[in-house]
């Protein structure tokens, strides 16, 4: 069973994001996100400064299998970017939630935040994937 | 659901994730797929290659049968045991399957092919065996395990039954022995020194523990492509295929021309396109930079279009994406690859990239 951290929100598309209380929130993808990928070797970060909509595109991680994209669950401008995964894109793997957080965004609207899937939800999102 | 090999349970007792490969249930991984392409690399692990099927040649004229259906030329095999690999083709010279051919007895070869071809290939062995009298015996009551790696001989030998240990040690590269039940080919897809071990499939979960008793590190499809796409092995269905030449994807080695008069399938379509100066270039490539090189991705020289991506990934031992592509004459020791609308410099190699632990290509 995966790790479903019960502080945070997540997107359908498996990007978990933290509320920082500032305005700007942490996005990152979840545990069940990285093990279905497998090793990650390459990640794609976002330019600080982007401004995304909701929902586009804004990263990728690639792994031994597959390029993935990454959606903003929420829109905003990127303040900041985990250069570490440059060097190491298997902190995704190791810690999805620490350490292999992807991107900081300065909300735009965060009543988006709270539409988002909370841990319950997510895990019950899971649950139908699974069969 | 997929065929299941008689392995199936060890698999999900081992925490590996199963995936549909070539109609089967089989393990991607077991956690790790790059700590497991380690593991070979370094030191020994065991793949469960059941889902390809070994299939038995019977007849007298089982030779010239063979003579006949592949473009590699089984004449060449003196010694009983000894292997081949080599292609299987259709008449305009396109590629059905390629596979390994032991000579066993002259009245008996043993072929391991595809498992996504299997079918396919069972209907067109079967259709040119009657007129040589052969009998095509798909031997389904075997399972297959690659034990490989530096350490697979020392580790594998032991386990073996005991009246085939002392053959064993004696075994060379690319050579077999027969016993009553088991077979051992000092055979493997991984560029590392090794075996692929055939047996009853009852014995197969018995063996496949005392290997995992004895540290062999199970390993994945996951793991078997990245190990064989470093060693510069062709993958069917990605690297060639029926529509595709050996002319075209690095295998003219395997396409035995002498003697002039063996009229091998698919001889007469690549006898003309042979020194064809049109004919398309199979490379290694190596990216530069950050990124990933994946299957289909467009090479181009400036403007131009000058090839394709056929198999590509990452590569663990190199710790940067590499690929094998086909490109067009002309193409010299770089060109740009497009990912994600972006053009990457990527150097073109002659492959392999890896072998035996060794890294063969120079890196900038």
């Amino acid at each position: 069973m995966s790790n479903i951290p019960p502080e945070l929100r997540y997107a359908k598309s498996h990007e978990w994001i933290r509320d920082e209380g500032d305005g700007t929130a942490t996005v990152g993808i979840t545990d069940h996100a990285q093990e279905k990928l497998g090793d990650l070797v390459f990640v794609e970060l976002p330019e600080p400064g982007t401004q995304f909509t909701q929902g586009v595109e804004c990263a990728v991680v690639e792994s031994v299998k597959a390029a993935s994209d990454i959606y903003s669950p929420v829109g905003g401008e990127v303040v900041a970017v985990n250069e570490e995964l440059n060097d190491a894109p298997e902190t995704v793997n190791d810690d999805p939630f620490g350490g292999g957080w992807i991107f900081k965004i300065k909300m735009s609207d965060s009543a988006q935040l709270a539409a988002l899937l909370d841990a319950d939800d997510y895990a019950q999102l899971l649950a139908s994937e699974d069969h | 659901m997929g065929n299941k090999t008689a392995l199936f349970e060890q698999h999900h007792a081992m925490g590996a994730r199963i995936v549909p490969f070539g109609g089967w249930d089989m393990p991607l991984h077991y956690g790790s797929q790059i700590e497991e392409h380690h593991q070979v690399r370094r030191h020994v692990g065991m793949f469960d290659v059941s889902h390809m099927t070994v299939v038995d040649l019977h007849g007298q004229r089982v030779r010239d049968f063979l003579r006949h259906l592949l473009a590699n030329d089984v004449a060449r095999l003196k010694q009983p045991g000894k292997a081949l690999y080599s292609c299987m083709l259709n008449p305009d010279g396109g590629v059905i399957d390629d596979l390994i051919v032991y000579y066993l007895r002259d009245d008996w070869y043993r072929m391991v092919v595809n498992a996504a071809t299997t079918e396919k290939d069972l209907r067109w062995i079967g259709d040119h065996a009657e007129e040589y009298r052969v009998a095509v015996s798909p031997r389904r009551d075997l399972a297959m395990i690659a034990v490989q790696g530096p350490r697979a001989r020392e580790t594998a030998i032991p386990l073996l039954p005991e009246a085939l240990r002392m053959q064993a040690e004696a075994i060379k590269p690319f050579s077999a022995v027969a016993g009553e039940h088991w077979f051992v080919g000092r055979t493997g897809y991984t560029g590392e020194d090794g075996f692929e071990i055939i047996m009853p499939v009852d014995q197969a979960p018995e063996f496949w523990r005392r290997l995992a008793d004895a540290s062999v590190a199970p390993c994945g499809l996951g793991a078997r492509d990245t190990l064989r796409l470093e060693a510069g092995m062709n993958l069917y269905g990605s690297d060639m295929d029926e529509q595709t030449s050996p002319l075209e994807a690095g295998l003219s080695w395997t396409l035995a021309w002498d003697p002039p008069d063996r009229e091998f399938i698919g001889r007469r379509a690549l006898d003309e396109k042979r020194s064809d100066p049109a004919n398309r270039r199979f490379v290694g490539l190596v990216l530069n930079g950050r990124g990933v090189l994946r299957d289909h991705q467009q090479l181009f020289l400036g403007d131009d279009l000058v090839g394709e991506i056929t198999s590509g990934g990452y590569s663990p031992t190199l710790e940067r994406s590499i690929a094998l592509a086909r490109v067009n004459p002309g193409v010299g020791e770089v060109c740009q690859v497009e990912i994600r609308g972006k053009r990457l410099d990527a150097m073109v190699v002659k492959p392999p990239f890896v072998r035996n632990g060794q890294v063969q290509i120079t890196l900038p």
